[in-house]
């Protein structure tokens, strides 16, 4: 197909990794920050391709993974509900909570629903009259808008019966944690395409100025991602730092006006905390005033929640790049995509689930002399 | 979950002032996508959708001028086209 054959031609992967080899003079270290760019570098084999010129380290742009825990046992405690319809993607349905997932509440006769879209969720509200519907809100700036305008559709049709669990967050604010972190060793980063498609890129130009990393706004497919990587790697070469979009042909500076409109209409900057790295400063979007009554959060009172974190799972450092999945003791030991111990091993964006399933379990490091 | 899908218009729905729809084809599948966020999108543009909802309107001429740059990448270094690529091609 158009726009996904042309990103995925092995000839022109090969140039790109002849034209990095043809420009690196020392090894870099490149966090790609979205999780479905983890996936796809691992499908492809690019993260050892480009070894050891490149090593790309994986960063926190995986929302199932950093949904707080709290949030997660309210959602169980909700969905356990009678007369509650819960709606969620499907990535959210095994994600381990302090005790239980929504999969085992679906078991037990809970309505647990998976949906494609948010506009989904307020259709099955407009069917059910009788039931409260809730949709878990989970997700990126991409995913936001589409949140934003289930919640704009329900209340123009007037349903009292739907509301949102949000839990929404920032990438910019992720980024700007990992870089002021002491131990921080991210010399430059791809930025999520489909994050900048919606909100654009100015707010990268401070990180530029400030931290003196490049960023480069890179798409999803293979050839975007070594291209992505090239043009980090160039920069870095050159003593560049700066702002690049790889992904031109979805990316716009100042993003898309009309889902920008549709967030500022509906979500409010929050500080939020991100599972197993802690609180970051406005790094979430809540309802606002306008739309409060459609938070599941104050429709739904859970009290008594005692989150309980696994302390052999390691996530939290998976999650800032400080570990790769493998160097967990429990990864595919104690901890498999059938029993996991965190959500990086269940999520389709988690780094420890990209590596159990493309077998980057622990081994040497393929070696190749650094062209001279 | 940031996972964005090209997708081709094919039919652009009657425009219900609400909640603009199209039909998407997707590699073969069809599915009826809002289009709120790209109204602009015509039959025969591709789009990007993520979640059920448009998010931006693929620009063709863009894409065609990295395609280009991309593929004299290399020309100029004697580069003969006869490296068998080292990419895993399974195209998932």
């Amino acid at each position: 197909m158009k726009y996904v054959d042309e990103y995925r031609d092995p000839v022109l992967a090969r140039r790109l990794l002849d034209e990095l080899r043809r420009t690196v003079t020392q090894p870099w270290a490149i966090m790609e920050v979205c999780g479905g760019q983890t996936h796809t570098l691992l499908r492809n084999g690019i993260d050892e391709l480009v070894q050891p010129l490149v090593r790309l380290v994986h960063g926190p742009g995986c929302p199932v993974c950093v949904t707080p825990l709290e949030l997660i046992d309210k959602a169980l405690a909700i969905a356990a509900q009678p007369g509650v319809i819960f709606t969620s993607f499907g990535d959210m349905l095994r994600v381990p909570g302090s005790s239980d997932d929504l999969l085992r509440v679906r078991a037990r006769g809970g309505d647990v629903r998976i949906v494609y879209s948010p506009l989904d969720a307020v259709r099955i509200a407009a069917e059910n009259p009788g039931r409260n519907v809730v949709f878990f809100a989970v997700g990126f700036e991409t995913t936001a808008p589409a949140t934003a305008l289930a919640v704009v559709d329900a209340k123009r049709r007037g349903l009292t019966n739907f509301s949102l669990l949000v839990s929404h967050v920032l990438v910019p604010p992720a980024i700007e944690a990992i870089l002021s972190a002491p131990a921080s060793q991210i010399q430059g980063f791809l930025a999520a395409g489909h994050v900048c498609t919606v909100v654009g890129f100015e707010e990268y130009f401070a990180l530029t100025d400030r931290y003196k990393v490049p960023i480069v706004v890179t798409g999803f497919e293979p050839v975007d991602l070594l291209e992505g990587i090239l043009m980090t790697v160039r920069q870095l070469e050159q003593g560049r730092h700066e702002v690049e979009n790889q992904y031109a042909r979805s990316v716009k500076r100042a993003g898309n006006s009309t889902a920008r409109a549709l967030l500022d209409q509906v979500y409010e900057v929050c500080d939020r905390p991100w599972r197993g790295i802690g609180v970051l400063a406005r790094s979430g979007l809540r309802l606002n005033a306008e739309y409060h009554a459609f938070d599941a959060e104050t429709r739904f009172a859970v009290e008594g929640i005692h989150t309980v974190e696994p302390p052999e799972c390691r996530s939290g450092e998976v999650l800032q790049g400080l570990i790769r999945p493998e160097q967990c003791p429990e990864f595919a030991t104690r901890c498999t995509p059938e029993r996991p111990l965190g959500a990086p091993m269940v999520s389709s964006e988690g780094a420890c689930a990209a590596y159990y399933r493309y077998g980057r379990r622990a081994r040497p490091v393929a070696s190749e002399p650094i062209p001279s | 979950m940031c996972l964005g899908v090209p997708g081709l218009v094919v039919e652009r729905e009657s425009a219900e002032a609400d909640m603009p729809s199209a039909v998407i084809e997707f590699a073969g599948v069809r599915r009826v996508v809002c289009v709120a966020c790209v109204p602009e999108a015509e039959v025969g543009d591709y789009v990007i959708v993520h979640a059920g909802l448009a998010i931006s309107r693929l620009d063709a001429e863009e894409a065609e001028r990295v395609l280009e740059c991309l593929r004299a990448i290399g020309e100029d270094e004697g580069w003969t086209g006869e490296t068998q690529p080292a990419a895993n091609e399974s195209s998932s």
